[in-house]
């Protein structure tokens, strides 16, 4: 047992840290981030550079097979080469999803003779892929979409799409996107949907950015309106869009991450020396204060150490076991809590920002808005809970009234 | 990264697991319990048969020179079955107080009984509190220990006592007929308790330690450690239990576990027991290295693992309803046996306020890394 790397996985360590030492600025604090007074316009342009360089050599898409231009690479290799990236300067997480689960999908599952280009041009940067999947009335039962593609009855080649789709994450840059249509009303709802690829510039597809409690706008509505796309476009078969889009939800896997930075304890534990309590005492010197702080290390740590056994698993060449799917409930809460202590230490003065409070207080205002965000993303704890219990336990579902019926009987 | 047990320790983990499933059944805890019996002695003479007293002990006693990490797969197997035998008195305290604190003859001396079969304990306050210690004089032991595990079971006994100047020492003495044993009642009867009454008791001094409450300390963050993998082996057991029970039992036209009320429950007990074994697993690994990090990691294991059998065990009452409250059912030996251990080392809180101490000195002190 040690935490060390493996002989190979050191080598490739090394490759990464060195190729970055030559590209890259190395970061002064582990709290820095990129793009500091950036507008979003111009991060995306960095990110869409910066992803070009990687792409080029080598690091742009690591677990992709080498014949779609990926290096063949295995998913340790990937966590390592982020874990290093994560020492630099550089924007992150912008190609996350449109390398990371679109385009995985896309080319397993495409006929197009323009697959190649958009393949090769998403990698280097030069395309953003979304994902449209949700729609207003239909989140965690994605099964319900009502986003609809029609044959064209005009003789031409292909379908009409109408509908609304929402949540969907940087469609305001994106450059293409794979959308989850209904094709067919007469059959169980996971049995009618097709998926294609549409351009973000067509006619008729309209995005509106939505703008989330903590002012940023990650998420879009995207709107379509008697959008063509030619059958061309279509990505898999007539009804087989639900294994399209599984597809790419099981190349998520990789999402393994979210630590809690080193930067917070010290922070924390600053803060928490300099706090009074009200006979003026410190708040290090608390015994409640300290029991508090305990609770966060066993949170924090313990997620440490689950990723560590995910990490063990993917380095061995096995699935990350079940136990990871805890991780995003206990990873979402521990940020939340953390950001909680950190303000209560500060008394009143824990009303304000870091506009007053310096920028070492940044990181513990964006997580105190960002974590309420993290425990809906990707599923509420609920919903992460039912699939701990029913996935992971084998407890029987809850009774489901949309059983044997198709999608038009549902709607009623 | 490799923070997983090796294949030899997963093959002794299958073989440990299969001979406790056949030869120690909830139903040999429930015997011991019902009958006041000190411990399965069928059950222990199978276990020394398959060298799970050797672990861990030097080749010079018998042992197979073999680290900490084969033990914690053992007591989380135990754990699982609530084995009534005395092998955390023996291996997570008394044998690891000589391992500690004695030369190379003296632990070939009571180690290597410890390596055929014989039963061993500590008495010393396992809380780390300030008691009354027995009074070590002129080569002889005279006073009480009180809280003595597998006190009634033991041949010989590691004792903290004092000397004529009131200073701690350690010595370890025979269990003779002269040293008077009172059984204790405790809130769970499958681990027995006892008192011990040293009189005129001959006994050696433990001859390589240098600070005798730095050693106790050493041994309660060692036995924290074991007894946390014996926590979560409890804990995943009696969740399977409940997870089992909540597959069968219908209410109103259904198993009770499609129910969200019950489904999300056992999915929070899950997640603490997860919690709790990654927690383990650093307390492993620090076990095994004996760095800086015991400190830290052993209370981590400890509070997590409390915390996550406690939670568990509450709530498999819970889920069984009333059959839960029931002799017949197993919940209450789970029940019984989580509150046991999560005091045998002193109360949680004690162990949390650790964890705050060692991330001052990690973060705060003048020598913390920038």
């Amino acid at each position: 047992m040690d935490f060390n790397d493996s002989k190979e996985e050191a080598t490739f360590r090394e490759e990464c840290r060195a190729w970055l030492n030559d590209n890259a600025q190395r970061k002064e604090r582990p709290d820095e981030v990129f793009g500091q007074g950036l507008s979003a316009e111009e991060l995306m342009q960095a990110a869409r550079e910066w992803q070009g360089r990687k792409a080029q050599a080598g690091f742009g898409a690591i677990t992709w097979p080498e014949k779609f231009g990926g290096r063949g690479g295995s998913p340790i290799q990937e966590v390592i080469y982020r874990q290093e990236e994560g020492n630099f300067k550089v924007p992150v997480g912008a190609f996350n999803v449109s390398l990371g689960m679109v385009i995985p999908s896309f080319f397993v599952h495409t006929k197009s003779d323009a697959a190649k280009q958009h393949v090769h041009d998403a990698l280097h940067g030069k395309e953003l892929w979304c994902q449209l999947l949700s729609e207003p009335g239909a989140g965690s039962d994605l099964g319900m979409i009502r986003t609809k593609a029609e044959r064209c009855t005009d003789g031409r080649e292909g379908w009409i799409i109408n509908g609304q789709k929402v949540w969907t994450t940087l469609a305001q840059f994106a450059d293409c996107g794979l959308v989850l249509t209904r094709t067919d009303p007469d059959v169980p709802k996971f049995a009618g949907m097709t998926t294609f690829y549409v351009d973000m510039d067509a006619e008729g597809v309209e995005i509106c950015p939505i703008r989330q409690a903590n002012g940023e706008a990650e998420f879009n509505e995207v709107f379509f309106n008697d959008v063509f796309v030619p059958d061309e476009q279509r990505v898999g078969d007539v009804g087989a869009g639900w294994k399209v889009t599984l597809t790419g939800l099981m190349n998520e896997r990789l999402s393994i991450g979210g630590v809690i930075p080193p930067e917070l304890w010290r922070t924390t534990m600053k803060h928490m020396q300099e706090s009074e309590m009200t006979d003026g005492s410190s708040a290090l010197n608390d015994a409640q204060m300290r029991q508090q702080l305990s609770n966060l290390y066993l949170d924090a740590q313990g997620l440490w150490l689950l990723q560590c056994r995910g990490l063990t698993a993917l380095g061995q060449g096995r699935e990350p076991g079940a136990e990871l799917s805890v991780a995003k409930i206990v990873g979402a809460r521990t940020l939340q809590d953390f950001s909680y202590f950190a303000m209560d230490l500060k008394g009143t003065g824990g009303i304000l920002t870091a506009e007053d409070l310096g920028d070492s207080w940044r990181l513990v205002e964006q997580l105190w808005m960002g974590a309420a965000g993290m425990r809906i993303a990707g599923g509420t704890d609920e919903i992460v809970k039912n699939n701990v219990g029913e996935r992971v336990l084998g407890l029987p579902p809850e009774p489901r009234t949309d059983k044997g019926k198709t999608y038009k009987e549902l709607l009623v | 990264m490799n923070f997983d047990f090796s294949e030899d320790q997963k093959v002794l983990r299958d073989s440990v697991r299969k001979f406790l499933q056949n030869e120690s059944p909830l139903t040999v805890a429930r015997e011991v319990l019902e009958n006041k019996q000190s411990h399965s002695s069928h059950v222990w003479n199978g276990l020394q048969e398959m060298g799970i007293t050797s672990l861990m002990l030097p080749e010079s006693c018998g042992g197979f020179g073999l680290g900490a990490l084969d033990l914690c797969v053992v007591a989380e197997e135990i754990g699982r079955q609530l084995t009534p035998t005395p092998l955390s008195s023996t291996m997570y305290l008394a044998t690891q107080a000589l391992l500690l604190g004695s030369d190379e003859a003296q632990q070939q001396q009571w180690l290597s009984r410890v390596s055929e079969g014989s039963i061993a304990t500590m008495a010393a306050p396992l809380d780390g509190k300030k008691t009354p210690l027995p009074i070590f004089e002129g080569g002889v032991l005279n006073g009480k220990a009180a809280l003595v595990p597998d006190a009634m079971s033991a041949e010989f006994v590691i004792v903290l006592a004092q000397d004529n100047s009131q200073q701690p020492v350690w010595v370890v003495c025979e269990l003779s007929e002269q040293v008077e044993r009172t059984a204790l009642t405790t809130i769970d009867e499958a681990r027995p308790f006892g008192a011990l009454n040293f009189n005129n008791t001959l006994a050696q001094p433990l001859n390589k330690v240098t600070d005798a409450l730095a050693l106790l300390d050493k041994v309660r963050n060692r036995a924290a450690i074991l007894f946390a993998f014996e926590q979560i082996g409890g804990a995943d057991a009696i969740t399977e239990i409940s997870v089992e029970y909540a597959k069968e039992r219908k209410t109103f036209g259904r198993a009770i576990g499609s129910y969200q009320g019950i489904k999300h429950k056992l999915a929070d007990i899950y997640t603490g027991n997860q919690m709790a074994r990654a927690h383990c697993y650093y307390g492993a690994w620090a076990l095994d290295t004996d760095g800086e990090e015991l400190a830290i990691a052993a209370a981590g294991a400890r509070v997590s693992a409390c915390r996550a059998f406690n939670y568990a065990a509450q709530e498999s009452i819970q889920v069984h309803g009333g059959m839960g409250y029931t002799w017949e059912l197993d919940c209450h030996l789970f029940y019984r046996r989580t509150r046991q251990l999560s005091l045998i080392l002193g109360a949680e809180s004690q162990w949390n306020e650790r964890i705050a101490k060692e991330l001052e000195v990690k973060f705060l002190s003048p020598q913390a890394k920038a």
